[in-house]
């Protein structure tokens, strides 16, 4: 095989071997780190920072099914809004914990997945065919929220205030670091998660089917059996986001749980971040959390040069679509992908 | 497999096509471009369904069952076109079929790393598949199909597109495969040399039909073969 052996690959197309192991140490480290945080944030910069762990949350799931899985997913709020409606509705009307109720949304919100992923797959819809369907199936949620009476029309529900503070109802003093707290165990756990999933044999074929498929099934990868058990566990976890979103706000509404927005969010820090990377998703959401209160602050007090902006609605709009472009256009792979290129030329 | 046809948009692709590959023999399958090759294989590894006929693998009917479960079954096969899972390593792609035929997850990256080493990929062993060359791509398929320890092969051309020093190696494989493992060939193949020398028996397929089986000789000297090939010389100097 002499003429094959002149042919040698470039440097760059050499992969480093994968090592989840180091992944998982660095998110232990980076856990131990962040634990004191709260301790130290003012209140209203806490309230950012758990605002970045719940677009985390709702990333990396968005990234299991769309980024390895290569599915592009353009409703999210489906699972979203199932765990927020699944958890609320529980605790609400039978005064069930939000953990359990938590778990219960998951469980749902998977069910649902693979009902979609199921449907979508069956007919054989593909790429933007099937971003649609997605998308359908989250609006068809919204309006089934809106006009039922069974979780309250479009009024949707209020989390009723405990006497006392509890963690077993998840209610805590308001700007309490115990918030921080539950949403950093929520979010570390999410992306244990998706380390492990791509460690896993279910990860790996997911890779390879979204590679290529024909390929896939040709070695004997059950193609319609990887894709639906990962669209389930992608449901799964941004449905936690859901679960803490509602008792954070105490609030929920068939549009803030089902709406295009909240489908928009899952997506928006994958995207920046990087999608299909383990750490892409959590970075995006620590540079898009922030984003609306900095543009709200804008809006309250412009500084004078920005006079103009006073007053005017939609600038966090105009801000994150600046924001995508400049991202798209410059950084291709995201954030955590250019810094991974940069480390790895050094 | 018997009376297999396959129509697209009423073009009949493969047209009551039926034969028989004994166990532990090397069937070639020649034919000119167009006369249903691929197709056959689709057929064949479940890709796609006959229109009509069945597929037997051994006395089980796998006629139209998913690819994957023929797969399982024991019948593995190349494509023609490299489909690599592109954005993972030569280990990685072979590991994913390694486990896809059951295969631990914790016994499947030294299965991948001996059949890499067999087929004589090991050098590109950590490249990412997508960027090897030409070469790398028809072994890496032929690794791919061998991971499940495969009782039957379909190759589609994994000779094509090798210069002929990289061909011996892979023929000798090939045989290899056969005397020591019992793995039954099949295999679609354009350079007569490689035909010849492998094949026990050789089925020509002219525009869906079977023009004719027989030993690689008896096939190379009957004139419809010549003809079917209109003048193209069916052999090849080249190696």
């Amino acid at each position: 095989m002499s003429a094959a052996t002149q042919e040698r690959p470039t440097e760059e197309a050499v992969l480093p071997r994968p090592a989840w192991g180091r992944h998982l140490i660095v998110l232990a480290v980076l856990t131990v780190l962040l634990i004191p945080l709260p301790l130290i944030l003012p209140p209203a910069t806490q309230a950012v920072a758990v605002r970045v762990l719940i677009f985390a949350i709702m990333a990396v799931g968005w990234n299991i099914m769309s980024g390895f899985g290569g599915m592009f997913s353009f409703g999210h709020a489906a699972y979203f809004g199932l765990g927020a409606y699944t958890s609320v509705w529980l605790l609400v009307n039978h005064g069930v914990s939000p953990w359990i109720g938590m778990l219960a949304g998951m469980v749902v919100a998977a069910l649902f997945g693979v009902m979609v992923g199921f449907l979508a797959l069956r007919y054989r819809l593909k790429g933007a065919y099937f971003a649609l369907s997605t998308f359908a199936f989250a609006e068809m949620l919204r309006l089934l929220a809106i006009n039922s009476d069974f979780v309250n029309r479009a009024v949707g529900y209020n989390v009723p205030l405990r006497r006392e503070f509890s963690w077993v109802f998840m209610q805590f003093a308001p700007g309490a670091p115990e918030y921080f707290w539950v949403g950093l165990g929520l979010t570390v756990v999410a992306i244990a998660v998706s380390i492990l999933f791509l460690g896993s044999k279910l990860g790996r074929f997911t890779i390879a089917v979204r590679d290529d498929e024909e390929a896939a099934a040709a070695v004997g990868v059950p193609v319609m059996r990887t894709k639906i058990l990962t669209i389930a566990l992608s449901a799964a976890i941004t449905s936690v986001a859901g679960a803490f979103y509602t008792q954070y706000y105490f609030f929920i509404d068939p549009d803030g749980a089902f709406g295009p927005s909240v489908s928009i969010q899952a997506i928006l820090p994958a995207v920046i971040g990087g999608v299909g990377t383990i750490w892409g998703p959590a970075i995006g959401a620590l540079v898009l959390g922030p984003l609306n209160d900095i543009t709200a602050t804008l809006l309250r007090n412009p500084p004078p040069a920005l006079d103009f902006l006073q007053g005017r609605a939609g600038l966090d709009v105009i801000a994150y679509a600046l924001l995508l472009i400049l991202i798209v256009l410059l950084l291709p792979q995201g954030v955590y992908g250019a810094i991974r290129e940069r480390v790895r030329r050094r | 497999m018997e009376h297999v046809s396959r129509s697209f948009r009423g073009l009949k692709a493969v047209d009551d096509v039926s034969f028989t590959v004994e166990e532990g023999s090397i069937q070639g399958i020649i034919g000119p471009n167009g006369a249903g090759k691929t197709t056959l294989f689709n057929l064949v590894a479940g890709a796609i369904r006959p229109d009509a006929g069945t597929v037997h693998l051994d006395d089980r009917d796998i006629t139209g069952l998913a690819p994957y479960r023929v797969s399982r079954a024991g019948m593995a096969r190349t494509f023609q076109l490299m489909r690599p899972f592109g954005s993972v390593s030569v280990l990685e792609n072979v590991a994913v079929a390694a486990m896809a035929a059951g295969t631990s997850r914790h016994d499947a990256d030294r299965v991948a790393a001996d059949v890499i080493e067999r087929v004589g990929i090991s050098r590109w062993r950590d490249v990412r598949s997508s960027s090897l060359p030409t070469a790398g791509l028809k072994r890496l398929e032929l690794a791919r199909a061998l991971a499940g320890r495969p009782r039957v092969l379909l190759l589609d051309e994994v000779l094509a597109g090798l210069v002929p020093s990289e061909r011996t190696p892979v023929m000798e494989l090939l045989e290899a495969l056969r005397r020591e493992d019992g793995v039954t060939l099949v295999f679609v193949e354009h350079i007569m040399a490689a035909v010849m020398r492998l094949s026990d028996s050789v089925l020509v397929l002219d525009q869906g039909r079977v023009l004719m089986s027989g030993s690689p000789d008896e096939v190379t000297k009957d004139p419809r073969v010549i003809e079917a090939y209109l003048g193209e010389e069916p052999t090849d100097a080249a190696s």
